[in-house]
């Protein structure tokens, strides 16, 4: 009995490797100057007389190029961690600033109610049924018509970061309004509006941690879907730029070399982004069934 | 019941406005209008006199109800890169666009459906549990790396299918249909299994979820204690209630929907409104991405009221409120 009730506690095979895979990703991408054997941002590191060289496991590898070269001659390896790494800071980057805007407008609404949770839960309801991608297109469109150029280079990973958000928010603010409202009507806030405490800081200091465990479930399932659009901006084209590659933009550059053959361009970097997000997925539905039960049928 | 339709109804417009005030606002102010109608090196009164044209030098007020007016009657004015009027830019690539995403959508209920009652029947079996970690790995993969490797294995390495475009039309009327040539269908196979894969992930996990539901309920026991035969139960009794969700997430997935046919459009160039978008993005092409954002505000609203309507008349619960 004692140990088939450890078992249940212990999480599933598959979360575990999950979880060691994301870590082991996010050693990566934190050493990734470090252990990349290049630098793809120098243009000294690499040269053309190297470019195309296929996978080692293939005939024509090259020792020195684990997952072979792209079109400019540039290590797949150290171009996939380099943008393995702009892929997570910017899902991250996303995922904090729609929590942030969630959870203010969110609790507001929830603290406040009447009109102020009108007013906020209808904007919720408009942007909710427009899809993130579309939006975010809309967004870079826009971008791209009022920034320069190199404006645009500069502030890329921020409009992205921003118009992934946008739209992203909206779970939060449901779930920490609804999560708000049973929490107000606890004896705890209660006292502490007797005692006279201002609102924000009953919000802040109160409300919040109390809630702060539905938020971080969201925030994990969020994340996967984060850097998927990330990615599927960048393929399109209204992403990061090639000159500062994401694992998206690395697959549109390889989307273009797939009938020459050349196809580890393109699939590298495309089976390191499935892995992330998959790990990432795998986590978030066990914290989703495990710590919150009342999110299952999201 | 007409109180409810009218308060839907009063919604929707009022959802069209703030959505044409947005489009209006893109139209006005990103970018300078005046600047990508005139040719290069044009004079201060050319320009002043494109100005007064396009009834810029009025009040933003008088400007708005102006657009508004030219929407309702479906002026949505000139593409910058086409130099073409955007409502026949749009609706010359409706065709491509419909016949993709409604392929897509019957490949996927007809798949999604029986796959969510097999894993919901017998959750426990082989089957079920590789169905079950297939969707998952399904909704990881993102749209255009399932396009992709189709078109990596099916065009590149053993060339069946061709990896772009629509094939050869047939004019029907207004109509191009690629339904009516062996290449136009075969064009349509990959882009088709690519958009409906993600759907058919969701109708499935959707289907198993519902019906494991509605068979722990009491009227499907008693439905068992009676004797009823199980092909009885389970397809009428247990499915019929659980299809009611995949109505409403179906129809409300339109918009998902339509922000992935935009990437399947692009991986495959198929020629839909879709790819018109993400090529206005990258242009800008402002007329056309307000446009198409009307479009598919326009879309959502009427889905949506569609979707309420259709509600109250499958569930006589809702008529009575």
């Amino acid at each position: 009995m004692a140990t088939q009730s450890l078992m249940r506690r212990l999480p599933p095979v598959s979360v575990v490797i999950a979880s060691l895979v994301l870590a082991i990703m996010l050693i990566l991408v934190i050493f990734a100057p470090l252990i990349a054997p290049m630098d793809p941002r120098d243009v000294a590191s690499y040269s053309l007389m190297d470019m195309e060289i296929p996978p080692v496991f293939m005939e024509g590898g090259d020792s020195r190029f684990l997952l072979g070269t792209d079109n400019q001659g540039r290590d797949l390896v150290s171009v996939i961690l380099f943008g393995l790494r702009i892929s997570v800071v910017i899902g991250l980057g996303a995922v904090v600033f729609a929590a942030m805007l969630g959870v203010v407008l969110g609790l507001i609404a929830g603290f406040f109610g009447g009109m102020v949770d009108g007013i906020v839960m209808r904007v919720a309801d408009i942007f909710v049924s427009f899809p993130t991608i579309l939006v975010a297109l809309l967004i870079s469109g826009i971008a791209r018509a009022q920034l320069s150029a190199d404006a645009m280079l500069a502030w890329a990973p921020l409009v992205l970061i921003f118009s992934i958000a946008i739209n992203e928010w909206v779970q939060y603010a449901r779930t920490v309004r609804a999560s708000t409202m049973v929490e107000i009507a606890r004896d705890y806030v209660r006292a502490a509006k007797v005692i006279g405490l201002p609102s924000p800081r009953i919000m802040a200091r109160h409300i919040l941690p109390n809630i702060m465990s539905s938020v971080m479930v969201i925030a994990t399932i969020n994340l996967a879907g984060a850097i998927l659009t990330e990615a599927t901006l960048s393929f399109l084209g209204a992403g990061m730029p090639p000159t500062y590659p994401s694992l998206g933009t690395l697959i549109r550059i390889g989307n273009q070399f797939l009938f020459s053959g050349l196809w580890w361009i393109a699939v590298m970097p495309a089976t390191v982004l499935v892995i992330l997000v998959l790990a990432v997925n795998v986590i978030g539905d066990y914290l989703r069934d495990h710590f919150n039960p009342k999110l299952m049928a999201t | 019941m007409i109180r409810l339709l009218s308060v839907r109804l009063l919604q929707a417009i009022l959802v069209m406005v703030a959505v044409t005030a947005i489009a209006f606002v893109m139209f006005r102010f990103v970018g300078d209008p005046v600047a990508s109608m005139v040719r290069e090196g044009a004079t201060q009164a050319e320009k002043d006199a494109v100005r007064v044209a396009l009834g810029l030098d009025k009040p933003v007020l008088a400007q708005f109800v102006n657009f508004l007016g030219q929407v309702v009657t479906g002026d949505l004015g000139t593409s910058y890169r086409y130099q073409q009027p955007v409502t026949s830019l749009l609706l010359s690539r409706l065709p491509a666009t419909l016949e993709l995403v409604i392929v897509a959508t019957v490949l996927a209920l007809s798949l999604g459906i029986p796959l969510g009652v097999l894993c919901a029947l017998k959750p426990h079996a082989f089957f079920s549990r590789l169905t079950q970690s297939a969707t998952l790995v399904g909704i990881s993969m993102p749209t255009f790396v399932t396009g992709l490797l189709l078109i990596l294995i099916f065009a590149v390495n053993l060339r069946w299918l061709p990896s772009s475009g629509r094939g050869d039309l047939v004019d029907i009327g207004l109509w191009q249909t690629g339904f009516l040539s062996l290449s136009g269908l075969k064009s349509l196979i990959l882009p088709s299994i690519t958009l409906a894969l993600f759907q058919l992930t969701l109708i499935m996990r959707l289907v198993r979820s519902e019906m494991i539901d509605v068979l722990s309920s009491d009227y499907i026991r008693f439905a068992f204690a009676r004797g009823l035969p199980r092909t009885y139960i389970y397809g009428q009794l247990a499915l019929r209630n659980a299809l009611m969700p995949v109505v409403t997430v179906t129809g409300l997935q339109i918009g998902q929907l339509i922000a992935f046919a935009i990437v399947t459009e692009t991986v495959f160039q198929w020629p839909g409104m879709g790819l018109l978008f993400t090529n206005a993005v990258g242009y800008p092409d402002v007329p056309v991405l307000a446009a198409y954002l009307l479009f598919v505000g326009f879309l959502f609203v009427m889905i949506n009221m569609i979707v309420d309507i259709l509600y109250t008349f499958i569930d006589p619960r809702l008529r009575t409120r």
